[in-house]
């Protein structure tokens, strides 16, 4: 049984098609990603999951059931909000306890399952506080325990990780995706950083344009993107079209090759001057200009510490292994209709 | 200027001397004329100002049912216009905060300061004319309320709302959507969430508003004299006192009623945080 089926959904406002067609089904016990740009009409799907918008057209079924013309309160999904959207004249236990009070749980029963709830993301003693008195990375796990105290079938988050500077937000990936192993339900998570999409889903959806372009594991939409704008949005990617894709696979054709698989060749392989080299840490970037007509990214690992810039205008050989050359089918993109 | 600029105390007396003054002076300085006057009396025969402390004045207007009577009244009218102005704001400041587009909003704003830029006594006369007997509401309903008690609650309520809904509206504005959402997400109907969201959250603004239609109703005289019919009241008192009476002492002292009742009244929503929405 399908968690969630999307058939033919679509939303318009004014003359805006934010969402134009979207089906997909999602599986009971997945964690699923929306991945796009802003605009690309992942959250308005996320939305009309939840009910907070009505669709255009098309319908919403959860669990088999068509819940399309429902309000929130009649679906069993819950909702982690970008902004956690947590009570502030409430205490982080009366937050928690919210939708167990709505829907007249015993008070006893109430209590013990929020205390649980804010045991699970490691905020035991935090019930009394205020949701104000609390940092971000708090706030998202209160929000997170009083969705998640509801038992719901889905767990819709949108954007939930984006408010939380960078080394909270890669924690909380790690325990989002522990969490939901543990539980396990549903999660739909809608992001616009492919990292945390990769990361952490089962499956990813690319959106662009209100549009999925691609859905598949993280592999799949990372080593075998179906167009240029997956290739390009999902990580960093070198594309190569026209006179220059003949020359350099001699073929006709869009292909990608990622940066991290393309190699200095002292001898063999395109030849190329190095425009740039960027010092990242653990990885270094060079910006190569090859002779055939295109500038390409390459990216090494600093396994034997700073590779300095000296490469900086020196003539390079690059080359890669065939079966990382990615060939994109041909086929117009939404975003380029525009 | 860069004498200015080496002497910042210089630049702030010279930026606060004047509103400084006037604060002292005109506010101040005329409530503390105020305080100090319902302390003296009047000589009965030559009606002159007796300038000797004395709690006569105060005396009689404790000990004199009249007094009580009129204080109470007037109570009883203020908070009933602050009554009916909740009711009536919260529906209104919701639509126009959470229901209207963007755009309907800034004219909803207007259309609610509208009314704020006619005379008052324009306004409270047209209600004279629409309550008198025979006038467009009884030719309307068959029957009129008439002058009196109720039609000062009418006529305030009416006069004071724009007070009542612009800090609701205001209120309502700073209320992020995504909390009506997550009521809603979490299993609450449209009144639960209200009840339980809005509502509480709203308390402040409710009590900021509540401040200007409570004061500004207990001070209130013309709107009384005008659809009052014969009832009175603390304001009524007051202007009695300075005018027919000539007995300023006196008024003095009735005024400050409606002070004392303020500064209490202040004090008990100061722990809400209405003065914050102020």
């Amino acid at each position: 049984m399908n968690a969630i089926k999307l058939t033919g959904l679509r939303k318009s406002f004014g003359t805006v098609e934010a969402v134009a067609g979207v089906d997909l089904e999602i599986a009971d016990g997945e964690f699923f990603s929306m991945l796009g740009p802003s605009g690309s009409g992942k959250t308005t799907v996320l939305r009309m999951i939840a009910g907070f918008e009505l669709p255009t057209a098309g319908t919403v079924e959860l669990g088999g059931r068509d819940v399309t013309r429902l309000a929130p309160f009649e679906r069993d999904v819950n909702t982690v909000f970008q902004d956690y959207a947590l009570f502030p004249h409430l205490s982080v236990q009366e937050n928690v306890e919210y939708g167990l009070k709505v829907r007249k749980v015993p008070r006893k029963e109430r209590r013990e399952r929020a205390e649980q709830a804010l045991a699970s993301v490691r905020l035991t003693d935090f019930g009394r506080r205020r949701p104000a008195a609390m940092s971000g990375g708090q706030r998202q796990r209160v929000a997170l325990a009083r969705a998640l105290v509801n038992r719901p079938k889905v767990l819709l988050l949108d954007e939930p990780l984006g408010a939380l500077d960078l080394k909270l937000r890669e924690q909380m990936q790690v325990e989002l995706k522990a969490i939901q192993r543990e539980v396990g339900i549903t999660f739909v998570f809608v992001t616009h950083d492919q990292d945390e999409a990769l990361t952490m889903s089962d499956r990813v959806a690319v959106f662009d344009g209100g549009k999925i372009v691609q859905v598949g594991s993280p592999e799949e939409v990372y080593e075998r993107p179906a167009s240029a704008f997956v290739a390009g949005f999902v990580g960093t990617s070198n594309v190569f079209t026209g006179e220059v894709a003949k020359a350099l696979f001699d073929r006709a054709g869009t292909f990608s090759v990622r940066p991290e698989k393309i190699a200095f060749d002292g001898d063999a392989g395109a030849p190329g001057v190095v425009a740039e080299v960027i010092y990242a840490g653990a990885v270094t970037r060079y910006v190569v200009d090859l002779e055939a007509g295109a500038r390409v990214v390459v990216v090494e690992q600093n396994r034997h510490g700073s590779p300095g810039t000296g490469l900086r205008g020196q003539r390079v050989r690059l080359s890669w292994h065939d079966e990382h050359v990615i060939e994109i089918p041909e086929r117009k993109e939404p975003s380029d209709g525009a | 200027m860069s004498f200015l600029h080496r002497h910042p105390r210089l630049r702030l007396a010279a930026l606060l001397s004047a509103p400084l003054l006037w604060l002292v002076v005109a506010y101040l300085g005329a409530l503390a004329v105020l305080l100090v006057s319902a302390f003296w009396t009047v000589n009965g025969f030559t009606g002159e100002m007796v300038r000797t402390f004395s709690l006569a004045n105060f005396r009689t207007i404790l000990t004199e049912q009249v007094y009580r009577n009129v204080t109470l009244r007037s109570l009883g009218v203020a908070a009933s216009v602050t009554v009916i102005c909740v009711l009536l704001a919260v529906p209104m400041a919701f639509f126009m905060a959470k229901v209207a587009r963007p755009r309907s909003r800034h004219w909803l704003v207007i259309a609610i300061l509208t009314p704020l830029w006619a005379s008052y006594l324009v306004k409270a006369y047209a209600w004279r004319v629409l309550l008198a007997n025979g006038g467009p509401i009884e030719s309307v309903f068959g029957a009129t309320p008439g002058y009196g008690l109720f039609a000062t609650i009418l006529v305030l309520s009416y006069l004071w709302l724009p007070y009542m809904i612009l800090p609701i509206y205001a209120g309502l504005e700073r209320l992020p959507d995504s909390l009506l959402e997550a009521s809603g997400d979490l299993g609450a109907r449209a009144g639960r969430t209200f009840r339980s969201v809005v509502l509480p959250m709203l308390i402040p603004s409710v009590f900021a508003g509540s401040i200007f239609t409570f004061s500004l109703s207990l001070g209130d005289y013309i709107t009384v004299q005008i659809v009052g019919g014969k009832s009175q009241l603390i304001g009524n008192l007051v202007y009695a006192n300075i005018g027919a009476a000539n007995n300023l002492p006196f008024a003095a002292a009735i005024a400050t009623v409606p002070v004392l009742i303020m500064v209490i009244y202040l004090v008990a929503v100061r722990r809400s945080g209405a003065l914050e929405e102020l």
